[in-house]
């Protein structure tokens, strides 16, 4: 038994833990029964979807392999457990890059789909599952599932944006995009309120590929902060950036993050870069994944760990939710870290339970401190409810039922394809089982 | 004349033997061989390979491990090809202590596929290079050949014998241009160790211990222990008096 937590680090829990290497030896070791168990790729999911306590855990790492990649289409093959970043550094040389990534390339493709991950980009190219043209399934009783958007579409409906809770992916085709090569075009927006945030939002949509914005919610009324654009730059003569890397060496026994360190850090970032407003050229490695060279950052957060709390509400009520969620965070005075602001488009989602639909998305880090805490993220969960939103079960460890229930109506259709022999903390949280 | 670099990999589909192939081809296109014995899995391997490095040439071969004369001809047929610069021989298994105590058939298997099949192989290339004048062996012993222990020494006395045939071929080849590296991983996640894994043992990463071996291939040293601290943590179980050491249960 190994103890291992999430990257919220909310808490650690005893897991059996049975490595897969092989995807022709998958079937054998998940079907070997010692109570149900779970896919787990780089734990990247900050609450209980890539736990199932005192069960099993079936580490993906190992299914590293590529399979085929051709150059000509941009189709690539692979096993579930390569990492994004390894696609990336393979195929951007070779002027191809993956069309949707989240916030770090640590994750593995199973763990992005399971998610149906989005990135900043998703007004124009929408989700992860949006460029599988296929995957390949494996249940606990052997069965092997090859789907697509066209072949036994309700079983990629099901198992992009599953949750793991379908069956072990082993193998996925992805179409990847053009590119000239690594540079972006950057721009950086400052802007007053949230009323102006819409406004460039709208504006950007058209002609930026990547938009997010940072939201200060702390100070006054909160709603100010920056906004960050940028579109694929043409190739550039100058060299690539050396990579720098750093760990976050041990646990503080506080949280690092506090109301000391919070305002100044917030109110010292948005000066910073408002002095450096405007355009520049960037390496999309650190625009599009700022933290990935901070390896460990979540340890800042100390021993208890944290919460990450993403909302998505409906653009028509978005203005007002997201303002009385800012004034909620700012009255409470814990400040968030890192607050991120952004619009998803209209664009029809690939999985029953796919979080992104059309709205805006709030994302916000708070440092675990127990009852005061949750009686917080209930007040939230309150407002979220009422302007007819969801929370992203990713970032999730302790959302109630009902508002589970209430965010995604085609649950009970999803129920069907779940695997009896799979199961997480998250699942036995919010489906009972 | 730097033509590509012709590596021959024996037992290619072994997870620290890939990690290797994979910094290879990283770092410069090379013509590898790829000896196995299961052609699907061998496929899959050279598949990835080639998707890491399009410029690099893959070929692979089936053989079986345990008869000379089969390791006799797919050496042959790698050799027919233009002499090799670097052979890993990487294959091998752990085999259940108890159950080579209860039957000498397993036992036998244990030392044949850990210690004989590797021995035959590295003599078969020896020949090849000693011809040409030219060219690296390695072996993978383990720091399980350093000292005989109650828990495995039917594996580690096959790792012994390995380690004392790339010690002969050194002194062999000695003022050749013909050298032979002994590698001695120490506990390393892979699917060898994946019964330990499960019990909660501390494994190094096999992308660690693969660069680490890379390296060491590099700077052609006969004997190293991956990670390093393994040198100094096998040097004071190698002497420790037996008085002491029949006491531990390891
Ligand atoms: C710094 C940071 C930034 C992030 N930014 C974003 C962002 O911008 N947008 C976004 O959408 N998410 C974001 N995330 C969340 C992250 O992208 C997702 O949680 C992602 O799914 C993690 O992938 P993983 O490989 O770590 O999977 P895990 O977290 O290990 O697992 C996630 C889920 O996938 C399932 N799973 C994993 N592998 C398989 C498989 N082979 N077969 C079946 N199921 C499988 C698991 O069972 C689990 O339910 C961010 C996370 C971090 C830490
Ligand atoms: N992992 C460790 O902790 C560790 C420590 C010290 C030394 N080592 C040594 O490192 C080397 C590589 O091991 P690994 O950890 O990478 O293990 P691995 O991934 O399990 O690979 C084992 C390899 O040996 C092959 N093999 C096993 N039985 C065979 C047989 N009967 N005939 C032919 N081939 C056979 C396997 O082929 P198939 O794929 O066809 O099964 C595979 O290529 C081995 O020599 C091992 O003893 C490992």
């Amino acid at each position: 038994m190994t103890l291992l937590s999430s990257w919220g680090r909310l808490g650690t829990h005893m897991h059996r833990i049975v490595g897969l290497t092989d995807p022709a030896r998958v079937a054998p070791l998940i079907g070997a029964g010692q109570g149900p168990g779970l896919a787990r790729g780089m734990g990247r999911s900050y609450g209980d979807a890539c736990l199932n306590p005192e069960g099993t855990l079936w580490l993906t790492e190992g299914l590293d392999r590529f399979v085929s990649f051709d150059e000509q289409s941009g189709r690539l093959v692979c096993n579930a457990g390569v990492l994004l970043r390894d696609i990336q550094q393979l195929s951007v040389p070779r002027g191809w890059i993956l069309p949707v990534t989240p916030g770090t390339q640590m994750v593995t493709v199973g763990g992005a789909i399971a998610n149906d991950v989005h990135g900043k980009n998703h007004h124009l190219l929408g989700t992860f599952g949006d460029h599988v043209l296929r995957l390949k399934l494996i249940r606990t009783d052997g069965e092997v599932i090859e789907c697509s958007p066209t072949q036994r579409p309700e079983w990629f409906a099901a198992t992009v944006g599953g949750l793991g809770l379908t069956g072990v992916i082993v193998e996925a085709e992805i179409q990847l995009r053009r590119v000239a090569g690594p540079w972006l075009d950057t721009e950086i927006v400052p802007y007053a309120n949230l009323e102006e945030f819409f406004h460039l939002a709208d504006a950007t949509e058209a002609d930026w590929e990547h938009s997010v914005s940072w939201v200060d919610c702390i100070t006054g009324d909160g709603g100010r902060g920056l906004f960050m654009r940028a579109n694929p730059a043409p190739a550039q003569a100058c060299p690539e950036p050396r990579r720098r890397q750093l760990t976050v060496p041990v646990v503080p026994p506080f949280s690092l993050v506090n109301k000391l360190s919070v305002l100044p850090f917030n109110t010292a970032y948005y000066r910073l870069k408002k002095w450096k407003a405007g355009r520049s050229l960037a390496h999309y490695e650190p625009f599009l994944y700022p933290l990935d060279n901070l390896h460990e950052w979540n340890r800042l957060y100390g021993p208890k760990g944290f919460f990450q709390y993403q909302s998505v509400v409906p653009r028509e009520v978005g203005r007002e939710a997201v303002q009385s969620m800012l004034r909620e965070v700012a009255r409470h005075g814990e400040g968030s870290f890192l607050a991120v602001l952004k619009t998803f488009s209209e664009r029809p989602a690939v999985g029953m339970l796919s979080f992104p639909r059309a709205g805006v998305t709030l994302t916000l880090d708070l440092p675990n401190k127990g009852e005061r805490t949750s009686a917080l993220l209930g007040r939230l969960d309150a407002l979220v409810q009422e302007a007819g939103g969801r929370l992203y079960p990713a970032k999730d460890a302790r959302m109630p039922r009902t508002l589970f229930e209430s965010g995604y109506p085609r649950l009970n259709e999803f129920l069907k394809y779940r695997d009896p022999n799979i199961s997480s903390g998250l699942s036995r949280r919010l489906m009972g089982s | 004349m730097s033509s590509t670099k012709k590596i021959v990999i024996v037992g290619a589909t072994s997870a620290i033997a890939e990690h290797c192939a994979r910094l290879w081809v990283q770092r410069e296109a090379a013509e590898m061989v790829l000896v196995g014995r299961d052609a699907a899995r061998l496929a899959s391997v050279s598949a990835d390979l080639k998707v890491r490095s399009p410029q690099s040439s893959f070929r692979f071969l089936c053989t079986d491990f345990l008869d000379s004369t089969a390791i006799q001809a797919t050496v042959d047929a790698v050799g027919a090809a233009g002499a090799p610069d670097i052979v890993l021989i990487a294959h091998g298994a752990l085999p259940d202590q108890g159950e080579c105590q209860e039957s000498l058939a397993a036992c036998r298997d244990a030392l044949m596929l850990n210690g004989v099949s590797p021995a035959l192989f590295a003599e078969a290339f020896a020949e090849a290079m000693h011809k040409v004048g030219r060219g690296t062996i390695v072996l993978i012993g383990s720091v399980a050949g350093d000292r005989g222990r109650k828990s495995n020494y039917v594996y580690g006395s096959a790792k012994g014998m390995v380690s004392r045939y790339a010690q002969g071929l050194q002194h062999r080849f000695a003022g050749s241009s013909v050298k032979v590296v002994l590698l001695k991983p120490g506990p390393t996640d892979t699917p060898m160790t994946a019964h330990l894994k499960t019990q909660g043992a501390k494994l190094a990463s096999v992308e660690s211990v693969a660069a680490q071996i890379v390296a060491a291939i590099e700077r052609g040293r006969p004997v190293a222990y991956v990670p390093g601290k393994w040198r100094l943590i096998m040097q004071i179980i190698r002497h420790l008096p037996a008085f002491v050491f029949n006491k531990l249960n390891i």
